[in-house]
């Protein structure tokens, strides 16, 4: 394991960050910590570069306990949300600085500058200063500054969080492919998580300062923990009590048996997906599909229709014993 | 890699809106051009008649008859040893302000503790108490007979008051809150970012001041330095109630102006006077000159 967190504590005053956390990040893989904001999960990045320190607990990097270490004894490459260039050096000096400070030959500082600018592609503002770049670029910096001096984890704070969303796709897509090239570990925290799926080889979702579950994006999407869990990594609705994705649902005219009864509120296309809101019991279900296949339903606003989970997909919580469907009840008034 | 060239160039800087480019303004940031022009004729006539024609008078006076008047005050051996004191004290004046200054703003801006708000008041106290308070506070502080220090240093040889040290710690102390308000403000606004990011890279923290923090704040620091070297020069009550006034010996230029006005000597005093004026007025020009734009 690379990165190895054990039972760390945190509080800033009365606030707990972050409550026994114990987690192993491992080598070689791109792990995303993915939570809401004040979450903790930026407090345990600083705490694992050393930024900040737990009040309790153990963070080891490669085996070696560092919990105490200062940040420069940690071998980490940092990277914050906004960018924190140098701004009175150059990108080529920026990129430079931690390999100087480790007093390497000339020769050798500047070789590895030209391989990182390239990288990065920025050999053409190599001699810019950080203020003369956009946003996407002066994050590039800032990774190959990170990068430079071949850290044993990268840790990246937000890293896209600054940027427009274009951009942001732009550069998730890149650093993928950068992490494919350069394979170090990293981990990355984020609050979105289209960009946690799209990226991590792992995620670790954190909330109120406990870890509520971890995994492949796809054993998250597929088989989610809790309620928080599945409710974080996109849109999800209620139905007899149970937690299930909208798109997840499937609608009928006529009862195909075992499913909940409805009359739909409120229809709302956006793009190729419709969203249809339906009123079952005292619950307000929302269902999405494709423009096609609502078509095909011949349903409208003010019609009964009949809702249930297609077969095999992920819903959290205990099915109430409620309702099979009983059409005499209906409609249900409000 | 090939496809990850478009990254480069295709992040667009702000771009002018197009009230920009159609050259509108709103038009309420426009006054009538006759209340622009009262403003403007208000706040240059009150500088006028506050700053630039007092201080221009010295200049003519001392003039007056050429570089006479100067020549003599440079030629009367109480002026000059004056002059030397004075300098002598604002410059290691100075040297203590930046150690100090550039420190106690580093603890201000970067440190969390109990008190901290108190200390940041009383750094400014110098500045809303009369120095003649300071310099009375420094004599009961030091003075031989019941002075809480005074006793002690005098016993082992070390004479503060109506001798240098007094005279520099007075100096000291009234211009070490112009150098760290000068410093604060610019640290706060650079925020921690870089300094964790160079420590993060490596960095101890005496490298990471030294490369990053320092070049941060160098404006900050140069203008700090002639401000407090400006007011050292001119500082006179807080010296006048330390220094004793011992021509040739503790009389600070400021002093000897007062001196020989008051003994009718008027040409040498607008000298001397205008000579002060004249260095702290050069160190402001030569700053603001130098100072690049974007840091104004």
């Amino acid at each position: 394991m690379s990165i190895e967190v054990r039972n760390v504590n945190k509080k800033f005053g009365d606030f707990v960050a972050l409550d026994d956390v114990s987690v192993n990040i491992p080598t070689g893989q791109l792990t995303a910590l993915l939570g809401p904001s004040g979450g903790g999960k930026s407090t345990l990045l600083r705490i694992i570069a050393g930024l900040e320190f737990a009040d309790t607990g153990l963070v080891e990097i490669e085996g070696q306990d560092v919990t105490h270490l200062p940040p420069q004894k940690r071998n980490v490459g940092f990277v914050f949300q906004h960018y924190a260039a140098f701004k009175h050096m150059s990108v080529a000096r920026n990129v430079a600085f931690g390999i100087e400070i480790r007093k390497r030959p000339k020769a050798e500082v500047k070789a590895r500058v030209a391989e990182l600018l390239a990288l990065v592609h920025l050999t053409q503002f190599a001699d810019r200063l950080p203020g003369q770049l956009s946003g996407g670029q002066r994050q590039r910096m800032a990774l190959a500054r990170a990068l430079a001096v071949e850290p044993t984890v990268l840790l990246l704070d937000e890293p896209f969080g600054a940027l427009d969303s274009k951009v942001r796709k732009e550069l998730r897509d890149w650093l993928r492919r950068l992490h494919d090239e350069v394979s170090v570990t990293t981990v990355l925290v984020t609050h979105d998580q289209d960009e946690a799926l799209e990226v991590a080889d792992e995620i670790v979702v954190i909330n109120d300062g406990r870890i509520e579950q971890i995994g492949t994006p796809d054993q998250l999407y597929d088989a989610p923990a809790n309620e928080f869990v599945m409710g974080f990594l996109g849109p999800v609705t209620r139905l007899r009590g149970q937690l299930v994705r909208p798109h997840d649902l499937e609608m009928f005219a006529a009862d195909p048996g075992g499913s909940a009864v409805g009359t739909i509120t409120r229809v709302n296309r956006v793009g190729f997906e419709v969203r249809v809101e339906l009123t079952a019991g005292d619950e307000a279900v929302l269902v999405t599909m494709t423009r096609t296949h609502y078509h095909a339903l011949g349903l409208d606003v003010g019609a009964t229709a009949w809702v249930r989970p297609a077969a095999g997909a992920p819903t959290v919580g205990n099915p109430a014993r409620n309702p099979v469907a009983d059409p005499i009840s209906e409609p249900v008034p409000g | 890699m090939t496809d990850m060239l478009l990254l480069d160039d295709s992040e667009p800087f702000d771009a002018p809106s197009p009230a920009v480019k159609l050259g509108k303004r709103p038009s309420r940031n426009r006054s009538p051009r006759a209340v622009r022009y009262v403003f403007r004729f208000l706040v240059v006539g009150y500088l006028f008649m506050v700053v630039a024609w007092p201080v221009s008078l010295v200049a003519k006076q001392t003039f007056a008859h050429g570089l006479s008047s100067i020549r003599e005050a440079l030629d009367d051996p109480l002026v000059t040893s004056a002059l030397r004191l004075t300098a002598y004290v604002s410059v290691v004046a100075v040297i203590i302000n930046l150690v100090f200054g550039v420190g106690m703003s580093l603890i201000l801006v970067r440190r969390r503790f109990p008190g901290r708000r108190i200390l940041s008041a009383l750094i400014d106290l110098p500045l809303s108490v009369s120095p003649v308070v300071v310099g009375l506070a420094l004599v009961l502080t030091y003075n031989r007979r019941d002075g809480f220090f005074g006793k002690t240093l005098e016993a082992h040889g070390y004479k503060i008051l109506f001798a240098n040290p007094g005279i520099i710690m007075a100096t000291v102390f009234v211009s070490l809150p112009l150098m760290i308000r000068e410093i604060v403000p610019v640290l706060e606004e650079i925020g921690t970012d870089q300094e964790q990011a160079a420590r993060s890279l490596g960095a101890s923290p005496m490298q990471t001041f030294r490369r990053i923090t320092l070049p941060s704040i160098k404006w900050a620091v140069v203008y700090g330095v002639v401000l407090s070297l400006a007011r050292a020069l001119g500082e006179f009550g807080a010296v006048k109630i330390v220094a004793g006034n011992v021509a040739g010996k503790t009389q600070t230029a400021t002093l000897i102006v007062e001196q020989t006005y008051q003994d009718f000597h008027q040409d040498t005093a607008y000298a001397t006077s205008f000579m002060l004026a004249f260095v702290a007025v050069a160190c402001i020009v030569v700053v603001t000159i130098i100072r690049p734009k974007e840091h104004v």
